[in-house]
Parts: structure tokens; sequence; C-alpha cells
């Protein structure tokens, strides 16, 4: 089947019109892409171990990254990258960057592309914002006096133009990450590449990020987007390309794409940063878990203060005698905040059973005193009356905290507080 | 899954091949951009960013020349009957301070950028490249106080002063070739720093600036000439200080005398380009 047919299967496109691309011009072609890392057994990293023992370093592993790539990427489409860590997606963004160079198969690509592997990754934090957009722009393949006439639209975008002469060093996080998102749309590539950069910035330039992105789509740009943020993948997106174990599951429709990325990670044993593990192959199955909004949208990224609903639907693979639900909710640095659980069903023995290919569907709603940053929710299903562990997936799901109280600590509690000053002591 | 084979022909004539990373990459005009807004930011950086920038970079050589004149005329006396003695001094460790600096600061220049190599497309020549070319920026400044020295001392200016851009481009060429070779290794062997300092160390006494080439026994004028910036720091002397001293070509012997140092001199440019070009498409990778 011919890929890019796809396109136009799509049922809900987010622009104004659907538009049919498969007649467009190829932007980027990829032939039998091939790429493997050798992986020394013994690293030897000075001289004089290499002068000791020349043939030490010959011995390593293969680590075989992508198998056999191909696609298309047509122009003026927006193109969805979609993996789990270790899939190979981040080889093949960084193949596609020149970053690295491909063991074998080809890339042709027509115009321009800048690369945005992360956000700010060019920035010398000792120059001042000036430098820096100039420096940045002429690596992305402008020259020095083009990048000196969009430097005020960078800065306009930014919202910084007060700070053109201030070090980077002295900017705040937000401030950094503006600018490096207004470069990126000013610099006016025919490609652009982008790697998990769309929730930068509070609301407010997250809502002109996402208008840029429109603009940029509308004005017929070719955009690659590499996440595992699926509805960013659903909002933006005329066509996904799943990729796992270095080779490409799926192409073509986001939302297929999307639901058999949930799959593949809700099916898969465990990795390193996301899996499941069951105490017996597996009673109980997830067959969803998002983070939704108060008005039930699915979300990656809340304002502090707004309410917090997961949503998590459980399918039991055989008779199990009842199910208790448990959530963790870390912080990025892997610190627990807090934990909860709740039944599956009220009621004794009889009532609370799950018999095979029942499901089970969970909805909890969380105040959100949390401080601003990333959170990951594990999930915990234990047999109920004491049975055990059913099956534990970890980073099931995760959320953005933004806005809020700035400060130190995970949490903001609400307080009272008084402080009083003892009236002054009248010298006699 | 695979899309497999797309038999369309129609594909957009800009279609054009990716090659990866590489020394230059990304076309001549973009490469040269880059080195000169590299090479400036980072000079304006350290020289205009503090009060006494541009001081201490000249107060380095000016104190290391005041200690060597003191034991070099005073307590060894190698120099204390050479009238030209002081200016040759300074002229020769302002030229090889460039060397210097420029190749110690380019070793750990590609692994200090890593985030950049890394994560950006970016021709990774410009790294070593543009830390020498910082470096030549502050030699040509320092060789504005050289040359007031020279003339307050009472040397006369000759048409031969104009062959300076020669000496300079030749010691241009080998540092920037140096830098290159150093760079490179460093990423895969983390000693090349130090064994480096103390190869620097040797180098320096092994080029006529402490000392006249005369002064050295006859038999040891030719290993000295075996180092490729011997020849070239005396033809400075010549040029610049004293018509009069023997030149390159006399303290060997004959043009033929200066085949070593040539020869090493080509090997070594050829070796950097080769070793680069080799390496810099895996850089990202050996990080």
């Amino acid at each position: 089947m011919p890929p890019e047919n796809a396109s136009s299967v799509r049922p809900t496109a987010s622009t104004a019109a659907v538009r049919d691309l498969s007649q467009a011009p190829v932007a980027i072609e990829v032939r039998d892409l091939e790429k493997s890392f050798r992986i020394p057994t013994h690293r030897v990293d000075s001289l004089k171990e290499r002068m000791v023992r020349p043939f030490s370093s010959r011995d390593y592993r293969e680590l075989h990254a992508l198998h056999g790539v191909s696609f298309d990427i047509r122009q003026g489409e927006f193109f969805g990258i979609v993996g789990r860590n270790g899939s190979g997606k981040s080889t093949l963004l960084k193949l596609l960057a020149s970053i690295y160079r491909p063991d074998a198969g080809g890339i042709r690509m027509a115009g321009r592309l800048a690369p945005f592997i992360e956000l700010g990754v060019g920035f010398n934090v000792e120059l001042t914002a000036r430098e820096n957009v100039v420096l940045n722009g002429v690596m992305m393949g402008l020259t020095p006096q083009e990048t000196r006439r969009r430097l005020d639209a960078v800065l306009d975008f930014a919202e910084l133009a007060d700070f053109v002469d201030l070090k980077l060093k002295n900017y705040s996080s937000g401030m950094l990450v503006r600018l490096a998102f207004s470069l990126m749309m000013e610099v006016d590539a025919d490609i652009l590449l982008i790697d998990e950069v769309l929730a930068v910035g509070d609301a407010a330039f997250q809502q002109k990020c996402s208008d840029a992105f429109r603009e940029m789509k509308a004005a017929g740009k070719t955009i690659v987007l590499v996440t595992h943020e699926m509805p960013s993948v659903e909002e933006y997106c005329d066509r996904a390309m799943l990729i796992d174990g270095g080779k490409i599951q799926h192409l073509g429709d986001p939302a297929e794409v999307g639901r058999r990325y949930l799959r593949l990670n809700f099916e898969r044993g465990s990795d390193a940063q996301g899996g499941e593990e069951s105490q017996d192959g597996g009673a109980v199955r997830v067959l969803d878990a998002h983070v939704e909004n108060e008005q039930g949208e699915t979300v990656t990224s809340l304002e502090h203060g707004e309410e917090i609903r997961l949503r998590l639907e459980v399918e039991a693979l055989r008779d199990i005698p009842g199910l208790d639900i448990g959530f963790v909710v870390a912080n990025a640095d892997g610190v627990g905040v807090f934990q909860y659980g709740f039944p599956a069903g009220e009621g004794d023995e009889s009532e609370r059973s799950i018999t095979a290919g029942q499901r089970v569907q969970a909805a909890s709603t969380l105040g959100n005193l949390l401080a601003p940053g990333r959170y990951f929710v594990h999930c915990g299903l234990n047999y109920a009356f004491g049975g055990g562990i059913a099956l534990y997936v970890h980073n099931a799901m995760d959320f953005v905290v933004f806005g809020g109280p700035s400060g130190r600590g995970i949490v903001f509690l609400p307080h009272e507080s008084e402080a009083t000053i003892e009236p002054a002591q009248k010298s006699v | 899954m695979s899309p497999g084979t797309n038999t369309e022909t129609i594909a957009s004539p800009q279609l054009a091949d990716v090659h990866g990373p590489s020394a230059l990459g990304g076309g001549r005009r973009r490469f040269f951009d880059l080195l000169w807004l590299m090479s400036m930011t980072e000079f304006k950086r350290v020289y205009f960013g503090t009060v006494l920038g541009y001081l201490w970079s000249l107060i380095r050589p000016l104190m290391l020349f005041a200690v060597l004149l003191f034991v070099f005329t005073k307590v060894f006396k190698v120099g204390h009957n050479l009238p030209y003695y002081p200016v040759l001094l300074l002229l020769g460790i302002v030229l090889f301070g460039f060397f210097q600096e420029s190749t110690q600061n380019s070793v750990s220049s590609v692994v200090a950028q890593e985030g950049v190599v890394r994560k950006t497309q970016f021709p990774r020549l410009v790294i070593p490249l543009s830390v020498v070319v910082t470096a030549l920026f502050n030699l040509c400044l320092n060789l504005i106080v050289v040359f007031a020295f020279i003339l307050a001392w009472g040397v006369d200016p000759t048409w031969t002063w104009l062959l300076l851009p020669v000496a300079l481009a030749a010691i241009f060429v080998l540092t920037a070739a140096a830098s290159m070779i150093l760079s490179v290794l460093y990423v895969r062997f983390r000693d090349v720093l130090i064994i480096w300092v103390v190869a620097a160390q040797v180098l320096f006494y092994a080029s006529p600036i402490l000392y006249p080439i005369e002064a050295v026994p006859e038999s040891y004028q030719h290993l000295i000439f075996i180092n490729p910036l011997a020849p070239i720091f005396e033809q400075v002397r010549v040029w610049m200080i004293e018509p009069n001293a023997p030149t390159a070509v006399d303290v060997v012997g004959g043009a033929s005398g200066l085949i070593p140092a040539a020869a090493i001199f080509v090997g070594v440019c050829v070796f950097a380009v080769w070793i680069f070009n080799r390496d810099a498409p895996r850089i990202a990778e050996e990080l």
C-alpha cells in the first residue's frame, strides 16, 4: 500500500481543510536506512593503554538501531515519528539531522533543514541573546546578514526585546526556551525537524506556539515531529509513523498510530522508562491510561490548581476475585509525591468479582497542589482480598504542571499565615 | 509495514543527497561565516568582557619575557652580549605563545562542545579552528606591542618586514593542523592533553627562542632544525631584526638540509586532514 494515501483517510483534521498531499513532491526520501553502533566491551580511552594493548579495543558488540527503514515525506506535510525509548526513533532523527552518518541506505532532501533536537542546545550562556541568535541562525544555515535582519522578529515573538543585550546566564529557563522556540520559528527553513519541544513555556506562550505551528503548516512547510506525546501527534500531524525495534511498525493515520503506540506500551514487558511487571503472566491488561483536565479533554499539561483526572481502563484476561487500583504520583526525580488506592466496584466478594473479558473503567480526580514540573503516575493493580499484585505499570501516565507559585518544593499547600510584630517596648 | 519500493519518478528536482556529518559540512559559505562569528564572539567575550581582559593576555607573555630576560642575561649570560637578544626573545615568546595557547586550548575544544556536536548539525572543523583564529586575533594585538618595542630598541625598519605574514601563515597552518589532530584524538584518548603539555614544552626548548642558533654546537643545529618551527623562527629573526644573522638555509648548509623539517610540516598537515575527515562523521557517536 502506498503510504501517502493514508493522509487523505485522516478523519479529523484540525486544520480547516483536509489536505491531499499524496501528489505533492517528496521533501524527504529515506531508503533502506541501516545504522548500528559498536559498543566496545572494553573501552580503551588513553593512548598509553592503546600502546600497551593495541588490539584490545577490537572487541565490541553490535547494537542494531535501525534496520531497513524506508519512507517518504511529502512537501507541506506535518509528519509525526513515534516510538518508545530505545526504539530507534532518536537514531533516525539524528540521521535525518546529519548528526550521525548512516551505515547503509540513503537520505535525500529537498531544501534546507533546520533541526531542533533540543531547544537552545547551541546557546552559549556566556553570550548575549543578540550574539546567540546570530550564531544559531548561521548554524541553521542563514547568512549573518539574514539573521541580523530577523533578530527583531525573533525577540518580538519571544517577548524578550528588552533583554537583547543580557547574557543568557541571567535568563530564566522560561525565557531561554522562548528564545529558542522563537528562533526556530524564524529561521525559515523548508524542513523543520522537531524533537519533543511542544510543552514549553506558560499557557499563553503555548497557545502562541500552537498558532505558529498551524501557520507554518498553512504556509506549506514540511515539519517532522518526533515525540511520545500522542495528543500532539493527533492534533497536528497529517501522517505518523510508529517505529519499534528499529523497524517501521505502522505508517499512516495518526489516530491509528496512537492506538498502536499505546498497545505497544502496555503489551510489552518492562523497559527502562516505562513498562509493566506482573506476578503470574498477566491476569489483567491495561487498555488505556491517560490524563484529562476538568473539561474531560485529554491533555499532557495542566496549570497549577487545575484538577487532574486520571483515567484507566483495564480488561481481565481470566476470572479474578476483584481488583484494587493504586496510583503513585512521582515527580521527575523519581520522588514519590503521594499514593492512594481504591477498589474496583463495591460490596462483598460476589459483587466485586470480575470475569474474563470484563472491563473496569476507573476515573480519579485529584486536586492539583503540585509545584510546576513533570510528574509520572505509576499504576498498581492488586487482586482484591489480599491476593497480591496482578500488574504494576511503571510510568503509566505522565503530565506537566505549569504556572502557579514559584519557589522550592514539590507541592504548594494552601496556607493561612499571620505574623505580628510585638509592640515596641517603651523605655521608661 | 514498510512502504516498500516507491516507483514514483516525478520526485522534485531539488532532492539532494544528505551525506551526514563531516568536517566542513553544509557548504563553504556557512563554514566561514560560522568560523568568523565563533572566533569573533569568543574573542570579544574574553578580551572585552572584563575590565582587564586584554591586559591579562598581554601580561602573561610580558611576565615570561621579564623572567627569561633576567635569567638568560644576568644568570646564564647566554644573551648578555647579543645586542638584539631582548627583542628576539620577546618576538619568539609571543609567536610561540600563539602556537602553545592555540594547541592547548583546542585539545579539549571538541569535547567541551559536546552538546552542540551531539545535537546539531555542525561543521566539526569550525570548533578547533575557531580556537586558533581567536588566538590569532590575540597574536595580532600582541604584535603591535612587540613592534613598538622593536622600534624603541632601535631596530631599523627594512622591506623584509613585509615578509612577516609569510612566516605567520606558516605558523598558523602548522598550529591549525596540530589543533585538528589533538582535538580529534582527545575524543578517544583523554591522556592526550597531558602528553601535549609536555610535548609543547619540548618544542619550546627545541626552537631558537631562548638562544641564538649559533650558540648551539654545530652537530646539534641540524637536530634542532628537524623541528619545523625552528627554521620559521630563524627566518623571522633574519627578516625582522638581524638581517645579518644566518638564515635557515645557512644553518643547515643548503636548502636540502631543510627537507626533514618540510617533510614533517607537510606530514602533519596531511595527517591532520586525513584523521579529521575520517573521524568527524563519528565524533557524535564517540562522545
